[in-house]
């Protein structure tokens, strides 16, 4: 264990809590409701608050309690309790033979999960990081994805790759990369990509109820805050069916397409669009990558008349091409400007504060965009 | 050196470091390092002339008719593979991979296995389907992509899977199916521990010498031991990795030493001794279940007799005269053939006929697969998904209008069920 440590420096660095970390330029964001993130206790309309990381938590809790063929595995996930605690305690509930530490071998134990799903398991194999998948690619693309459809439909691989992706803080490159786009273009996976505890929840129940291979990509900020989860939320028996998108906030001015983290960003630029412009965007919440919400967004902008994607992910064959391209296919005559994506810039992810700031989408620079696009 | 001294040294003789906890200390530097000299030994029942090398061991414990079932099945898979290459040379299939000379490691090690044990192949194990029960009809089914392939045309040809039989769908990627087999070793060791009254089951999982030196490998090695699954790596090392000969591919006593390396019980085996290979398999079987279960690897040694694939000419980095060198020194179906000779099972008028059956059905099977439509249209689409997608369903329709307007650009007899199999299954419920 010791030398696990010693050789992840950076994701040591990530281990501790978001709060922690020195660099709050990226905490400031995202829930509105994250005035009240440290409280818990129930309100008397049955909402209760709960962060990402706890309700993803009880996503595998309940579905180990449900179905004694799901088990997780990845580094450090039992003794220590997840890199980032998101598996915290399932050991102590559900013994070794079910929440397993992987020696550090992402291909080895991504290859291992994924065979064992063959066999009849529904395993759910936790990356450290989506960053470090990147060495595990080949088991999630060539054997996950497409072994149902080699074998005549005969071999389904009920497999979960739940793991933080995209932007974090303070970590350089090789640890704050948006793998929205690759996976989301490979036939045979699902993609999903949760922004609240209730997102957090539902998409990771489904994930591990469903049949196919599914990538929940979850973001290592958006952990430790919390969100009011519903009555309904809070039942075991909660899932979000795939495929369909959120509308976070209505609105008729501009729509606003957007996905994990920069849903936040996207809300609190919303606000500033309002307070500064008397602007109302509408904010949809993709939550799930592949299949995406193509109606969801043809509504709105059947409504709105202006198209915005907003995404974490290098510019260029990204989720926000992706978007606009299907607006352009089915919604470009209820268009009355040209669509525009706001994204990570193309470069790779610097290390220092100030760069990395200017690396990704701000609440500001979505707001001018929209401002700009609106022409207010 | 004092009394006093000598003891010091004598109490912390051995070191107790977490990572190597009985490691003696010493004072002497030196380096370790294997050498050719003392190369793990191969184990061999047989000699090349097909005699027993020790007399005052029992005789293989085995019934006639599995030896002769052994040997037809060897003899089958390689009259297949002469016609098949040929097949592919006439532009019949696009395709094709020879066993010859490693049909013994296939078959051997399959014979030691009961039916249900999940098998992971590599494509050079043609001799663990003809000893699960493959006829010819099944083999032209997948090379040729008929209607009757149970993986409905999807794969190239040798990329045979079959959910009866209990062998996983083969994955071009090389060696990502040795995870997959300590994966499915873990599942089937907690499925055997919720059904104790079911036989218990290991997991089989060949490659080659090549595909060791891939990643996954070593992955699948270090945690198939730490997590102590059931599974046989059964390596096939034939002396070339496409045009790679062994001595550029490692360094080192071969495969062998690498699962000592990760704690693994391993032994070499003759590869051309196809009951050196089954008796092997029998016992590393039986040491995979014993106490909590562990990996066991096999690397049996042989001679890739044939090119790589039909995609490959070998002899641009081999002399031919080598490849010929080899098939007459040995051989693991002419072995076979001496030992049943000797022991009154076999002679030259059996072996005649038994060629000329194999070949007949052969190509009875492959004039009628040649004929044979392929799977309906629709299976292009489905099980990309558990169930067909919307958007797949409106891909299916816009197709078919397609088709429909210009039948004469379009021609779908060669599938079942023509311009009718453009119709994807209905929704599906769960």
């Amino acid at each position: 264990m010791v030398g696990q440590r010693l050789l992840r420096p950076a994701a040591q660095l990530l281990r501790s809590s978001p709060s922690a970390l020195p660099r709050c330029s990226f905490q400031k964001v995202s829930a509105p409701a994250a005035a009240s993130r440290w409280r818990t206790y129930a309100t008397p309309s049955g909402t209760k608050e709960m962060t990402v990381r706890d309700a993803l938590n009880e996503a595998m809790a309940e579905e180990m309690e449900k179905n004694d063929k799901v088990f997780v595995l990845g580094e450090e996930v039992a003794q220590y309790n997840g890199a980032y605690k998101v598996t915290k305690g399932l050991l102590d509930r559900f013994g070794e033979k079910r929440v397993i530490d992987s020696p550090i071998t992402e291909s080895g134990f991504a290859g291992l999960t994924v065979g064992a799903a063959l066999a009849g398991l529904h395993p759910v194999c936790e990356f450290m990081t989506f960053n470090f998948a990147m060495q595990a690619i080949d088991q999630i693309i060539n054997s996950a994805a497409k072994t149902h459809y080699m074998s005549g439909g005969i071999q389904p691989c009920n497999i979960t790759f739940r793991g933080p992706n995209g932007f974090a803080s303070g970590v350089g490159a090789q640890h704050s990369q948006d793998y929205s786009a690759w996976y989301g273009s490979i036939p045979g996976l699902k993609v999903v990509a949760p922004y609240s505890a209730e997102d957090a929840k539902g998409l990771l129940k489904a994930a591990i109820r469903d049949p196919n291979p599914v990538c929940v990509l979850e973001n290592e900020l958006l952990y430790g805050l919390s969100f009011p989860m519903s009555v309904e939320a809070q039942s075991d028996d909660f899932v979000i069916p795939f495929g369909k998108a959120k509308i976070e906030r209505p609105g008729k001015d501009i729509t606003i397409v957007t996905l994990s983290r920069c849903v936040g960003q996207s809300l609190v630029a919303a606000e500033i669009l309002k307070s500064k412009y008397g602007v109302e965007a509408e904010v949809i919440n993709l939550r799930s990558i592949k299949p995406l919400d193509v109606e969801a967004i043809v509504k709105s902008v059947k409504k709105t008349g202006h198209m915005m994607a907003v995404e974490s992910g290098f510019p260029s064959f990204g989720v926000g091409a992706e978007i606009i391209a299907l607006t352009a296919e089915y919604a470009f005559d209820y268009l009355d400007a040209p669509p525009i994506r706001v994204t990570g810039a193309e470069v790779p992810t610097p290390y220092a504060q100030k760069l990395e700031e200017m690396a990704f989408p701000s609440e500001q620079l979505i707001a001018d965009y929209a401002a700009k696009l609106l022409k207010v | 050196m004092s009394d006093h001294v000598t003891r010091v040294v004598l109490t912390v003789r051995s070191v107790h470091f977490p990572g190597a906890v009985n490691s003696k200390f010493t004072s002497s530097l030196s380096f370790s390092r294997a050498s050719e000299d003392d190369a793990m030994p191969t184990y061999r029942i047989l000699d090349q002339e097909g005699r027993i090398i020790d007399q005052s061991q029992a005789p293989p414990d085995i019934s006639t008719d599995l030896l002769l079932k052994m040997y037809k099945d060897m003899v089958t898979v390689s009259i297949m593979d002469i016609i098949m290459f040929d097949a592919q040379r006439q532009g019949r299939i696009s395709f094709y991979m020879v066993s010859a000379g490693e049909e013994g490691i296939a078959v051997g090690s399959a014979s030691s296995l009961t039916n249900r044990d999940p098998m992971f192949a590599q494509y050079r194990e043609t001799g663990i389907f003809q000893y699960r029960g493959f006829t010819p009809a099944d083999f032209m089914a997948q090379l040729f992509a008929t209607k009757d392939d149970p993986i409905k045309g999807r794969s190239m040809p040798v990329h045979y899977g079959s959910h009866k039989h209990n062998i996983h769908a083969i994955s071009s990627t090389l060696a990502t199916q040795i995870p997959h087999a300590a994966g499915a070793a873990y599942a089937v060791k907690l499925q055997d521990m919720q059904n104790p009254t079911d036989e218990r089951r290991v997991v089989a999982c060949y490659f080659g010498e090549g595909a060791a030196s891939e990643g996954d490998f070593h992955a699948a090695l270090n945690i198939a031991a730490t997590r102590s699954c059931p599974v046989l790596f059964i390596c096939r090392n034939n002396g070339f990795a496409i045009s790679t000969p062994t001595l550029e591919q490692y360094r080192g006593d071969g495969i062998a030493s690498r699962g000592v390396g990760y704690g693994i019980d391993t032994i070499r085996v003759d590869g051309n001794d196809i009951l050196a290979v089954r008796e092997v398999t029998r016992r590393a079987r039986e040491l995979a279940l014993k106490d909590g279960c562990r990996p066991v690897l096999i690397e049996a040694m042989s001679y890739r007799v044939s090119h790589h694939s039909t995609s490959d000419d070998s002899f641009a980095y081999r002399a031919k005269v080598e490849v010929e060198d080899w098939k007459r020194r040995d051989n693991p179906i002419t072995r076979l053939r001496k030992y049943m000779e000797s022991q009154g099972l076999w002679d030259e008028s059996k072996e005649k006929e038994l060629r000329s059956e194999a070949r007949k059905q052969i190509l009875e099977a492959y004039r009628k697969a040649e004929k044979e439509k392929h799977p309906a249209v629709a299976n292009m689409m489905t099980d990309v998904y558990e169930s067909v997608t919307e958007e797949q369903r409106e891909q299916m329709e816009k197709l078919k209008k397609l088709v429909e307007r210009y039948p004469d650009e379009y021609d779908l007899s060669g599938y079942e069920g023509g311009s009718s199999g453009l119709k994807l299954p209905g929704v599906r419920v769960g």
